[in-house]
């Protein structure tokens, strides 16, 4: 069996283990659901999840240790990963080997040439590492006013060996790291003691944006498997697949101008291995400096790594086949450097370097000046119970999706920009969409985060139950009832739908009674019985009043004193059971609605939206949930109760 | 061959089979046009095609209620269909049943919001050993109705006893309408389980209710109906009592064996239940409710739905007036 064909079958396996997990990422209790599955296993081999998220953290969270494996394998053997094992890149070859079947060879050849612009993608990489940086700058900034002695003592001694530097001529060498080294840490020192860092720079995680493993999953949960669902059970639905249909059909399509063109130009995790396989013991290469010219290597060249010519080892994907094109075995993968040579670095320019960095360093503090995090956070913004702070939860989530295919409801529904720029694709929950709330006794989202963006949560932690009685259930948010649009509040109509569905105990939603004068309810009595009246004015529509929720109350009487109203014809009323004393012709009467207003116990609602979902208000909900009094943020508490 | 600048010179037999082929196109277009054309635009309610529900209760029977205290629900149940003549009455073989749960939250069967998954398996299998051909366990619930069916145990127990779970999708739904109802007019309603049914079995527990101060076997039939059903609430008792004339069953059996006396109707702590030990089996289903009030502490009268449907005589309020049969296992 040949080596490609080896490649293409892995290619396969690999993506249809993809394909599996996407589809059990649903809750249930059949062996195709979330039953042990590792399901997140493609996202933990992922080095740039690991990478970002360490560089946001300072941690490697729980299974993104598996992304070691990658590093390693990537180290000794190249991008494998990217020829053998991502399922994006499998679906990149397999459009482009579509698009170019009909071509000629020489045209074949030309389409996989390298190009100058596969830079971009480092830059891409090193943008978005930068803006995961700004918190650890930060950090490493910090020392000197942490430490002033020793940053004083640093601060002299680093000016002093610059001005030494500079009175001499370096122009290459070891020196000249060594003079950037220590100017930079003059500088850095020098900026500790001068600002607080923290206000400056801070970290945000993006690289899910592109990231192609966060990106796959996202498109195939919300967009293709989303398609499905409604064959299966009820039609799900996502708020922002547009945007995300959008990317993911746009970057398949590319590979029929340019074949694997996300990538050879975008993908900065192929950026981060091209990174890795520098310093590779085994690599493809020409075994002599002459051949016969034929060029059929590069006939299919997925990398565009030029192996005919000096090739480009960064680029290089490791499909293997040049190995099978090559009639002559010219092609080898081994220890051996190209007998042609070698282009040994990605191409980067330090210019290039710096201005991503600090275009990556810059852009967070910018975006954030919009406030989100602080004063002008948006209250739309509910999200998942167990969601960390929003600063922390930004430097976690890669918006793989995961949470939104796991919920059951629906309920979690990736961001367009209610979250902000940051905040694209990430979830946030919206009680219009799906088929019912924040389910009470659901975690799964929390289970099946891979960064703990969403914080695994125990079912007593979420309900606060057992050791978490004292602090109290997580809450997403709280409802509010707007009684401009009400039914009992507003126009009179007995309802509370939403007190019915409140799902905690005691119910978060409650009730007070209130017997309201309908309109056009205060009447004269022209004739009265022992158990039927016949009033004044318009005339009544037939059996409107006899639903059981209406009275008629006696003016100047008691408290209590009105009766249930069985039934009623255009003047007639008749009663459900009769007076004490029946009233005289000709005196006043009220004829009342009894309505159960709704109120908020805010120390109980969890903001699950249960009632926002239910509520009849069919349009803008006359109940609705907004972020306030989230457990997440202490500074977005709503009363001193709760 | 033709010079470079210069018309080709006229082909008479090419100029006509372009010709024809351009009037086949014209013709071909007009044709459709015409086919299709509407001149009076789309009406304002487009009305699909209504059902309607079948009566499945036995004119046989008559009015029946049996009334067994317990604590274990499959003998109590099985004492209450003995009291009324057994299963057998009800089902014959060969009958497709529908049994109509209330799996309306996604809740744990200890919380006693649902129907309890052991009662369910119970009459499913009871129903297949008298011969039915098939049974069919289905709810439009609340909650999201895949975790409703399976949180309270429901699905499980419903196909271990062999029964089938039919859960509500979109194409479930027709509309049907009432007779001079008020409300149920040309409402979607839950009917893909009753294609070829022959009997109807309401399963119900009984619970509180803050709109229409109980949920009991009436109630329980809210949850065939589909589309924005909450709007309903506005007028709860005339729901109930519409839902008590549209739906006609072989039977009812109300679960007592633990009462849902506060917080209703999701519960959700042991502190709102109450062990009242009752089951009550019948086929008047206005009897049972009036029955089952008297385990919330309320009495029929407190209800205006009972009411609304002793008056239209769907069933009698006055549930001592029925030779109940009374009974007792330990």
């Amino acid at each position: 069996m040949s080596i490609v064909t080896v490649r293409r079958i892995a290619q396969i396996f690999f993506f249809s283990l993809f394909a599996w997990f996407c589809v059990v990422t649903t809750v249930g209790d059949h062996w195709w659901q979330l039953r042990g599955w590792p399901v997140n296993w493609l996202l933990q081999l992922d080095p740039l999840v690991a990478l970002g998220t360490l560089l946001t953290t300072r941690t490697v969270y729980a299974g993104l240790l598996w992304a070691l494996t990658t590093v390693a394998l990537t180290i000794l053997l190249g991008r494998f990963f990217c020829g053998w094992v991502c399922p994006f890149g499998a679906l990149h070859q397999f459009i482009g080997w579509l698009g170019r079947r009909r071509k000629k060879h020489a045209e074949r050849v030309a389409m996989n040439q390298y190009r100058n612009g596969q830079t971009i993608k480092y830059y891409i990489l090193i943008t978005m590492l930068a803006a995961a940086s700004g918190g650890l700058l930060a950090e490493l900034l910090q020392w000197p006013r942490e430490k002033p002695a020793v940053g004083l003592v640093v601060l002299v001694a680093s000016l002093a060996v610059t001005l030494w530097f500079a009175t001499r001529k370096v122009v290459d060498g070891w020196r000249k790291t060594a003079e950037w080294f220590v100017g930079l840490l003059f500088i850095g020192t020098a900026l500790g003691f001068l600002v607080r860092p923290e206000a400056l720079v801070a970290s945000s995680l993006q690289t899910g944006l592109l990231d192609p493993i966060p990106l796959i999953h996202r498109s195939m949960n919300l967009v293709i498997l989303a398609a499905f669902d409604g064959l299966a059970t009820a039609s799900r639905f996502y708020i922002a697949a547009w945007s995300i249909t959008a990317v993911f059909f746009a970057a398949l399509l590319l590979n029929l101008w340019i074949p694997r063109f996300y990538c050879r130009f975008v993908c900065p995790l192929g950026a981060l291995f091209g990174v890795l396989a520098h310093w590779t013991p085994l690599r493809i290469g020409k075994r002599q400096g002459e051949c016969s010219g034929c060029e059929l290597c590069e006939n299919n060249c997925e990398g565009a790594c030029d192996p005919f010519g000096k090739i480009h080892p960064h680029e290089c994907l490791l499909c293997m086949n040049c190995l099978r094109a090559c009639r002559q075995a010219q092609m080898t993968y081994g220890p051996r450097r190209s007998a042609v040579g070698e282009i040994p670095s990605p191409g980067l320019t330090r210019r290039g370097f710096l201005t991503a960095a600090v275009s990556g360093l810059a852009a967070v503090p910018a975006v954030r000046l919009a406030g989100l995090l602080n004063q002008n956070w948006n209250p739309g913004v509910v999200r998942p119970p167990g969601a960390l702070a929003e600063e922390d939860f930004l430097q976690r989530c890669i918006k793989c999706g995961q949470c939104m295919r796991a919920c059951p409801t629906n309920v979690i529904q990736p961001a367009t920009l209610k979250a902000g720029w940051e905040g694209l694709w990430t979830p946030i929950l919206n009680f219009r969409v799906g088929t019912s709330g924040c389910q009470l006794n659901c975690i799964a989202c929390g289970q099946v985060c891979p960064t703990a963006a969403i914080r695994s949560l125990s079912l007593d932690e979420k309900l606060g139950r057992g050791g978490f009685t004292e602090r109290g259930p997580i809450r997403m948010g709280t409802a509010f009832v707007d009684r401009g649009r009400c039914l009992p509040w507003a126009m009179d109509e007995p309802c509370i739908v939403c007190q019915e569905n409140c799902p905690v105990s005691p119910k978060a939603i409650y009730v007070r009674e209130e017997f309201q004068v309908v309109r056009d309810g205060a009447r004269t009595i022209t004739a009265a019985a022992a158990d039927s009246l016949t009033l004044d004015g318009a005339a009544l529509r037939p059996g409107r009043l006899g639903t059981g929720d209406y009275f008629v109350g006696l003016e100047n009487a008691a408290a209590g004193e009105r009766r249930l109203i069985a039934d009623n014809s255009g003047q007639d009323v008749k009663l459900a059971g009769p007076w004490t004393a029946a009233p005289a012709a000709g005196s006043r009467i009220f004829i009342e609605v009894r309505l159960q207003k709704p109120y908020i116990d805010p120390a109980r609602c969890t903001g699950c939206g249960v009632c926002e979902h239910e509520c009849p208000v069919n349009g803008l909900r006359a109940i609705r949930v907004s972020a306030e009094n989230e457990s997440r943020n202490k500074r977005h508490s709503l009363t001193t109760r709760a | 061959m033709s010079k470079p600048g210069r018309l080709n010179p006229l082909d008479r037999r090419d100029f006509i089979m372009r010709a024809a082929k351009a009037g086949a196109a014209i013709v071909a277009a007009g044709g459709v046009g015409l086919w299709l054309h509407d001149r009076k635009g789309p009406s304002a309610n487009v009305v699909g095609g209504t059902v309607t529900l079948p009566d499945f209760s036995l004119p046989s029977t008559g009015p029946k209620m049996s009334i067994v205290t317990g604590a274990d629900r499959v003998k109590t149940v099985n004492r209450a269909l003995a009291a009324l003549g057994g299963i057998e009455r009800f089902i014959k073989s060969g009958d497709r049943v529908v049994l109509k749960v209330n799996a309306a939250f996604a809740s744990p069967p200890a919380l006693s919001a649902t129907s309890h998954p052991d009662l369910v398996a119970e009459v499913a299998r009871l129903c297949l050993r008298a011969g039915a051909a098939s049974v069919i366990v289905t709810d439009n619930p609340i909650n999201d109705p895949q975790s409703c069916f399976t949180l309270t145990g429901i699905a499980r127990a419903a196909e271990s006893a062999g029964a089938k779970i039919t859960l509500p999708t979109p194409s479930s739904f027709k509309p049907t309408t009432l007779a001079d109802a008020a409300l149920i007019k040309n409402w979607p309603l839950l009917f893909e389980p009753f294609h070829g049914a022959t009997k109807l079995i309401g399963l119900a527990p009984v619970k509180d209710h803050h709109r229409s101060g109980a949920s009991l076997t009436m109630k329980n039939w809210y949850g065939l109906l589909g589309g924005r059903r909450n709007v309903f609430h506005q007028d709860i008792h005339t729901i109930i009592f519409e839902l008590a004339r549209l739906v006609r069953p072989t039977l009812v059996i109300l679960d007592g064996t633990t009462t849902m006396l506060t917080n209703g109707p999701t519960g959700g702590s042991l502190d709102d239940l109450k062990a009242t030990n009752t089951m009550i089996a019948s086929t008047d289903g206005v009897a049972a409710d009036a029955f089952g009030a008297t385990l919330l502490g309320k009495t029929a009268a407190s209800l205006p739905f009972i009411g609304k449907a002793a008056t239209a005589g769907l069933g009698t309020a006055d549930f001592e007036s029925l030779n109940l049969l009374r009974d007792h296992v330990d």
